[in-house]
Parts: C-alpha cells; structure tokens; sequence
C-alpha cells in the first residue's frame, strides 16, 4: 500500500503545483493519472501549442509548461501512479482515505485532492444500439494484445493512423480476415500509412469498405454480425468475430462521478474558502470544480491549490501552527 | 447595433434560438452558445480537438473552409453529414456570419 499526505488525483498542471505548495508545508503527495505521462491535457492533447495567460511567461508551450512543472516539484520527491485511474474509495478505520485503481494499487492518505480535469480520457464510443450488449464479447476499443485477433475474422472502423496501422498490421498474417470500414473514401492517416492499406486491398490481403458506417451489430452471446451502412449500396451484414471502433480517445468523469461528492455539470461543487467537496477530508482543485464565478483556467487551478493546501495541513495537523513563509525568504527545502 | 450579428442556433429538441453575437469579442459559434447556456460542451477549449460543439448549417451563408485540423476531427466525429457539417469553434463570428442558422448535432454517449 502506497502511504502519504495528500494523494492527488489527476497529474495535470494543477495537480503537479499542489506538490510544490504541499512541500513547503512538509506535507507528502502522491499523484494517480490514467494516462501514462505527467501533464494532463497540456502533454497529451496540446503539447506543442502555446499558453499565454502562464504570469510571467509571454508564451510557454503546454509541454514546456509541464517540464518545468516536474522540475519544480523534484526538491519534493513526489510519488506517482501514471497509466491507472482512481476507481474506488474507502474510508480506512483511522479516517484515511484508500484509494484503488483499475489495476488494483492501493493508496492512503488523509487527504485525497481531486485535480481530475476532465476526467479520464477513454475510447469514444459510435453510436451503435445494443453495443454494450457486445462489449468485451466481440467488440474492443483497444487492441490490448494483437495474438487475441490470430485466426478470426476482424473488422476496424475509423479513418486515422490507429485504424489504419491496426488494419494493416492485423492484415499481415495476424488475422484470418481483416475488413476496414470508413465513411469516407479517403483518409486522412499519414501518406506512408495510407499507402500501405492502398496497396494491401489491391492485393486483396485486406476488405476496404469506404463511404460505409457500421450501424448495427448482431449476435447471441457473442458478436456475429455487423450490419453495415453504404452510401449507395444501402445495407449489406458482414459476418464477424470481432469489431474494434477506433474513434480517438474522449474524456470521462469516469468513477468519481459515484462517490458521493455533489455533482454539477460534471464538475464538483466546492467551498472557495477551501475548495473542500461535501466530503470532509476530500477537495477538488483545477478544472474539475465547479462554485460561483469559476474560470477554467491554469492560473486559477495554481491559486485554488495553494489554498486548498493551508485547509489541508490544518486538517492534517490540527494543533500544529502555521505561517505563510516567503519562498524568497527561506528558499525551498526538500524532502 | 454595431458590431452585433444575427445567428439562430436550433436545438437538440428543436427548438431555434435567436442570438445576438458580437463581432468584436474574438468569439465563435462555440462559445455564443456556451454564453447563452446552450447544451454545447466545449470540451476542449475550442481547438477543434473533440467534436462537442458539432453542428449542422441550415442556411445557406457563405462559410469560410475547413482547417485541416477541422477536417481530421470531423473524419473520426459521429453523425456527420459531410454537406452541412462544421464545429462551431472553428466558425469565427463575423459580419458575414449574420443571420447564420445552425442545428445542433445529436451527442453521442
């Protein structure tokens, strides 16, 4: 069991500043991110593009941003739990929080700070009656292990790099057979990659089905068939043992939705004074929050986290005093 | 008024709001219809990275074209109809936007 101070859900901008303020109260943080990298949004959606409301800093790129971040933070020697998202909580018997991921680790920590941003980022799912029913049973969002698809027949939707390196991957002696269905008639992959699946149609190594939509899907237990809508050719069934939608990734509120905190438009409702939710011991910082006048802005979740902090040692030690201290003053000491 | 256009946003129950759109407020349609309270989420900011403010035009204004970036989005989005189309983050508000109608495109899970 991973043991801290304050365990901080989510590992984005305003996660990773909490670390710093933390640290210069001497309290520990540990930090759970699905993703497998730091930085939430700022390195998985938009690296590359610039910020320019960071004080200070006329432009910063979203990674450079980021680096710097973990830099600042180092002196403080956080823990992180990267590629796992929060799933559940328990109230431990001394008042602790434990926190478990989808992979099973366990966290805790008196204090759990949510910095969730948008939520956790999971496979955007078409719009398809009953494919719930076949979830797992037929229908993957993500190709886990390719030697699962060894021998069967497979069909892949989507027109971008995923489903096109998958097709062809899962079309080079993997599979038994490999369908690549698209509603348009180009794609908009990289060229090279394009190509490649051009080229194994044309050998007929792989089914090319443009213009087309997968509109329903059919079975018993498991999946059987594909109802497949074309432009012109109205519907035709395709007999399948599995179909991977590969449509990009979407954020989710995911599990924290059902623990208990008030929930408003997908954020949490906070106190300003703290940011503290309904559930003492338990705050929400960043763009997952949501109270009066809120901006979802970087800037903002940096301010919300010195706060919550202060409300957090106090919390923690409640008969210890406490002093805001100039950084200039005393410099920063690590852990 | 000066620097103030027209635009008519129908929703997902059918019903069509009149909304006044500044020009000179670097806004789009994205965001007018996230001022006005409209089921519209902007997930990601307004950098045509989620397809949440998917919407159809219903007249027949002159629109400027597709980003490459709106382009790939629409290419993975649900519900598209490749004549009528856009994301409302990528449709700047302009003069020549006014009397605009849009029809909000349907979400999916």
């Amino acid at each position: 069991m991973i043991e801290t101070d304050i365990l901080i859900i989510g590992a984005g901008p305003t996660g990773l500043f909490t670390v710093f303020e933390a640290g210069l109260l001497k309290l520990k943080c540990h930090l759970i991110d699905s993703l497998p990298q730091a930085g939430g949004q700022c390195s998985e959606i938009y690296p590359k593009k610039p910020i320019y409301d960071i004080p200070a800093y006329p432009d910063i790129l979203a990674g450079e941003l980021t680096d710097k971040l973990m830099e600042q933070i180092a002196p403080f020697k956080p823990g992180f739990t990267l590629g796992e998202s929060a799933v559940t909580v328990d109230k431990h018997e001394d008042g602790s929080f434990i926190v478990t991921t989808n992979r099973g680790t366990k966290h805790k920590a008196p204090i759990v700070a949510i910095a969730g941003g948008l939520g956790v980022f999971e496979p955007r799912k078409p719009p398809v009656e009953n494919l719930s029913n076949f979830e797992d049973k037929g229908v993957e969002y993500i190709i886990k292990d390719p030697e699962f698809y060894r021998g069967k027949d497979v069909v892949i939707s989507g027109g971008g790099d995923s489903a096109l390196d998958w097709a062809y991957f899962l079309a080079n002696g993997v599979a038994n057979k490999v369908s690549l269905v698209h509603r348009r008639n180009s794609f908009r992959g990289h060229l090279d990659s394009v190509q490649k699946v051009m080229d194994m149609a044309d050998n007929g190594k792989l089914n090319l089905i443009t213009e087309a939509e997968v509109v329903g899907v059919k079975g018993e237990d498991n999946l059987k068939e594909l109802v497949i809508k074309h432009k012109t050719q109205g519907e035709i069934l395709v007999t399948t043992d599995h179909w991977i939608p590969l449509f990009g990734l979407s954020p989710k509120l995911g599990p924290i939705a059902d623990w208990g905190l008030n929930i408003s438009k997908n954020s949490i409702e906070v106190d300003t004074f703290d940011y503290s939710t309904n559930i003492e011991g338990m705050y929400a910082i960043g763009d997952v929050n949501t109270y009066p006048g809120k901006l979802k802005l970087i800037l903002c979740g940096f301010h919300e986290a010195t706060l919550m902090v202060q409300s957090a040692f106090a919390r923690i030690h409640p008969d210890k005093k406490n002093v805001l201290k100039y950084t200039t003053v005393n410099g920063v000491s690590g852990f | 008024m000066d620097n103030i256009i027209k635009v008519t946003v129908i929703d997902r129950v059918g019903i069509a709001h009149e909304l006044e759109a500044p020009t000179d407020m670097s806004m789009n349609m994205m965001e007018v219809c996230k001022s006005y309270e409209l089921p519209v989420e902007g997930t990601c900011g307004g950098m045509a990275m989620c397809a949440s403010c998917h919407m159809y035009i219903e007249s027949d204004t002159v629109l400027p074209p597709k980003s490459n970036d709106e382009e790939d989005m629409l290419d993975e989005a649900f519900f598209v109809d490749d004549e009528k189309s856009r994301l409302g983050c990528q449709l700047h508000i302009t003069p020549e936007l006014d009397n605009l109608v849009v029809k909000l495109a349907p979400v999916g899970e």
